[in-house]
């Protein structure tokens, strides 16, 4: 074969590698993705032997007939009574089904006043086209305040859950971490780079857009939140870290209840004391209308998104 | 609109907003947070209480710009005011008697975690109490119950956290019936307003249409709202939970969280359905049953324990079973004694629980009857306290628990089938609590020698003190001076219509 360049600069250029690769001589990725092997998980032989011992003790104290009939009885009428019980309940609430009036009908109970007015005046008292966040945002606000804040604490319950604090549980959760997710993956990375943006300009449209069309605060920011986990892992901590950690999180959603509750005492306040209200509906359509309405609808979905990156890192890590 | 009028909404807001804003500020700010919370929201329900009070007519306040079955809306009357203001109270002396414990049993960086779940605790049992939309009273049931679980297992070992998985499964199940009931009643009636339910299902039962529907959306609700306040044959999730929890969330579970469902569970007859309904429907003989059934047989459990906190956690059992009993009788009187059984059974269950863990403070900390013996002489405050708190539940005079007595026996009089049924069940249930009370009284003044356990005085932990002479106060307050208390409920059940 002749070639005008020496061997080794050959295997240098473009050609020189896909020919390298096409051989199996070298594989591209060797040195860059970091990627331990993961050894089959094995206990060492006393945890074993232990565990079958306790496990032939517990065989023997339980599977005792002789001083566990009350046991075998209760299991076997336990299992019979499960499935009495089971069918009596689904006889019981498929006839109260059938007794409710048929699905559908224009005179159904809940087709009165109060949907009408939702439907007919709906967007003239709240501003919102989309009716959906006009009930939820303003005619029933005070059910959305409340819950929001369950998404708040259930973040906070999962804190208290996962959340390690002592300094040696916490390098230990780094350690398992680097094992168990890959380091710079290449495809990944490449992937996310392309989509993670869009997929947070399409995360804030959503939100923003929650008043003029389907979409709203708990969507929007579920969109995000997935974006955040996905950047999370193509790139590691050491990059969201950057912009998002624990402190972020809860300033961020203090901010935002805060914000929210602010704006809605505001409106409740007003409300009940007959107050006119300063804020401006605007023009139904644009993008800055429906008083309230599109502040409350950020609020949620920063609580939303953060509720969700929150969640994902705690049952990954159990800590930023 | 006066100044007054705007408290309810306030208070509300105000603990709702106080639950973030804890979660930025360290443990012992968020303390504080929570105590001015906690005292300012009471503050605001005396307030209301007294304007009500003097006005004689319930008000209802716009939560937004849109009336009533458009928007939402609280509504305040004599029993809602008063319910706001004794859970505050319960709730500020539970918090401040459990403030050491808190400190030595939660890890540092997470005890700011413990007011969050506290503030909205007290948030969700505000607008349980308030308000008048069977929906919004739905979602804080959520917040309810989750902030409930994260009060019990925020003391990390493996015991909370069984504890709170089993809480949880429960309390998600009757949050299901529950929720199932208010789909069902809003099939057939159309609203999730309060008043216009019930003027629907007034319409329904005179008609007689949707009887099926209506009977089991009832019975939905209420085996919903039993799950999750703990009547007998729900109870499994109560004692772990009571006994291994921090001491503060065991007294506030115990004496607020199942009570604020039973306050909801009244509100749902009165005012959703309408008791003429409830007491023509059968739902009321199933509560009366396991209420008689859960009296006795909390108490043979507690009999059958060898742990203080759990036999006081099981005797909880047999006190819930006082209150269903007396929904049951589904007479005026019996949802009087019930309710004033909640006040009752509130101020003495977290005396027990304070005293209770003072007198395992002198025994290193173990719970079990024997090594607590002689315990009332090396901590004399709790001793004191324990045995007002045990008299009390076993119904002597002078102590608020007679008076429940007294007044479910005085209901179930002339009652036509189940007059009979209440006072055997009385008279039993009195006995096995004097049983399982006494004996316990009994072993904390057994005399031992000097040596064992450490001894504390009253001087040592003055907030503690505090806290159990407040306690036997209101109790005394409750017993001695009942006749004012009945009057309120009765004016605010009147209020209920």
């Amino acid at each position: 074969m002749s070639r005008k360049i020496p061997e080794e600069e050959y295997r240098k250029t473009l050609s020189g590698r896909f020919r390298q690769w096409l051989d199996g001589t070298k594989d591209p990725f060797l040195g860059e993705v970091e990627m331990k092997k993961q050894e089959p998980f094995r206990e060492p032989e006393q945890v074993v032997r232990r565990r079958k011992q306790d496990r032939k003790l517990l065989t023997e104290r339980v599977y005792d007939l002789e001083h566990n009939m009350e046991v075998r009885i209760f299991q076997r009428f336990y299992k019979i009574f499960s499935v009495l019980f089971c069918i009596f309940l689904v006889v019981m609430l498929l006839t109260a089904v059938s007794d409710l009036p048929s699905f559908g009908q224009a005179d159904n109970p809940p087709n009165n006043e109060v949907a009408a007015r939702y439907i007919e005046k709906g967007l003239q008292e709240t501003g919102a086209v989309n009716i959906v966040t006009g009930m939820i945002l303003d005619y029933r606000a005070f059910d959305t305040l409340g819950e929001s804040h369950v998404l708040f604490i259930a973040t906070c319950t999962v804190l208290i859950l996962l959340r390690v604090d002592k300094k040696g549980d916490k390098e230990e959760g780094e350690a398992n971490d680097r094992i168990h997710e890959p380091k710079n993956d290449v495809i990944l990375q490449a992937v996310a780079k392309i989509l993670v943006p869009p997929v947070f300009l399409f995360g804030i449209y959503i939100i923003l857009a929650g008043h003029l069309g389907p979409g709203g605060g708990f969507s929007g920011g579920a969109v995000i939140g997935a974006g955040l986990i996905l950047y999370l892992n193509a790139f590691g901590f050491a990059r969201t870290e950057r912009i998002f950690t624990a402190k972020t999180y809860r300033r961020m959603s203090f901010c935002a209840l805060a914000c929210y509750s602010a704006a809605k005492s505001y409106s409740f306040y007003t409300g009940a004391n007959h107050i006119e209200s300063v804020i401006p509906l605007g023009t139904p359509g644009a993008i800055l209308s429906s008083g309230l309405i599109l502040v409350l609808n950020i609020c949620v979905g920063v609580v939303v998104a953060g509720t969700m990156y929150t969640f994902y890192v705690m049952f990954r890590k159990g800590g930023y | 609109m006066a100044l007054v009028q705007n408290f309810p909404f306030m208070s509300i807001i105000l603990s709702l907003f106080s639950g973030p804003l804890c979660s930025v500020l360290d443990g012992k700010k968020a303390r504080r947070v929570n105590l001015a919370v906690i005292s300012a929201v009471g503050v605001m329900s005396a307030a209301v209480l007294f304007y009500v009070i003097g006005t004689g007519e319930p008000f209802i306040y716009l939560m937004g710009h849109f009336p009533a079955p458009w928007g939402n809306e609280i509504r305040v009357g004599i029993l809602e005011a008063f319910m706001a203001l004794f859970f505050c109270a319960i709730m500020l002396l539970c918090m401040a008697g459990g403030a050491r414990e808190r400190e030595e049993q939660i890890e540092e960086s997470k005890q700011n975690l413990y007011y969050v779940m506290s503030n909205l605790l007290l948030c969700s049992l505000l607008a349980l109490v308030y308000t008048n939309d069977l929906f919004t009273a739905y979602v804080f049931v959520e917040i309810n119950t989750i902030s409930a679980c994260g009060l019990i297992m925020i003391r990390q070992n493996g015991r909370t956290i069984e504890a709170a998985i089993r809480y949880m499964i429960s309390s998600l199940l009757g949050s299901g019936l529950l929720l199932l009931g208010i789909c069902y009643l809003y099939a057939i009636t159309g609203h999730l307003l309060m008043s216009n339910i019930r003027e629907q299902v007034q319409i329904l039962a005179a008609a007689d249409r949707h009887h099926i529907a209506l009977m089991v959306a009832l019975g939905l609700m209420s085996v919903g709202l039993a799950i999750k306040s703990a009547l007998y044959p729900f109870h499994a999730w109560l004692p772990d939970a009571y006994g291994y929890s921090t001491l503060s969330s065991s007294a506030i579970l115990s004496s607020l969280v199942s009570k604020g469902y039973i306050f909801l569970l009244i509100k749902i007859f009165y005012r959703v359905v309408g008791f003429g309904v409830v007491t023509e429907s059968k739902v009321v003989h199933v509560l009366f049953v396991f209420g008689i059934i859960g009296m006795i047989m909390g108490s043979v459990n507690a009999i059958r324990v060898d742990d203080i906190k759990r036999m006081i956690a099981y005797s909880s059992v047999a006190q819930i079973g006082y209150i269903y009993m007396g929904l049951g009788l589904a007479t005026e009187a019996g949802t009087v004694a019930s309710i004033y059984h909640v006040l009752s059974h509130a101020a003495t269950k977290s005396l027990l629980f304070v005293a209770a863990a003072g007198l395992t403070d002198v025994s290193q900390n173990n719970t079990r009857f024997k090594d607590i013996t002689g315990a009332g002489y090396r901590n004399k405050t709790a001793g004191v306290a324990f045995t007002v708190g045990s008299l009390s539940m076993v119904g002597m005079p002078v102590f608020s628990g007679f008076i429940s007595k007294l007044f479910f026996a005085q209901a179930a009089v002339g009652h036509a089938h189940k007059m009979l049924p209440t006072f055997i069940a009385l008279a039993i249930s009195t006995v096995l609590n004097a049983l399982y009370f006494m004996k316990t009284v009994i072993r904390i003044y057994t005399p031992v020698p000097r040596s064992q356990g450490k001894y504390i005085s009253a001087g040592e932990q003055p907030v503690k003190t505090a806290v159990l002479i407040c306690f036997i106060l209101l109790n005394l307050v409750l017993g001695l001076n009942s006749d004012p208390v009945i009057r309120l409920i009765q004016g605010g059940l009147g209020m209920f219509e």
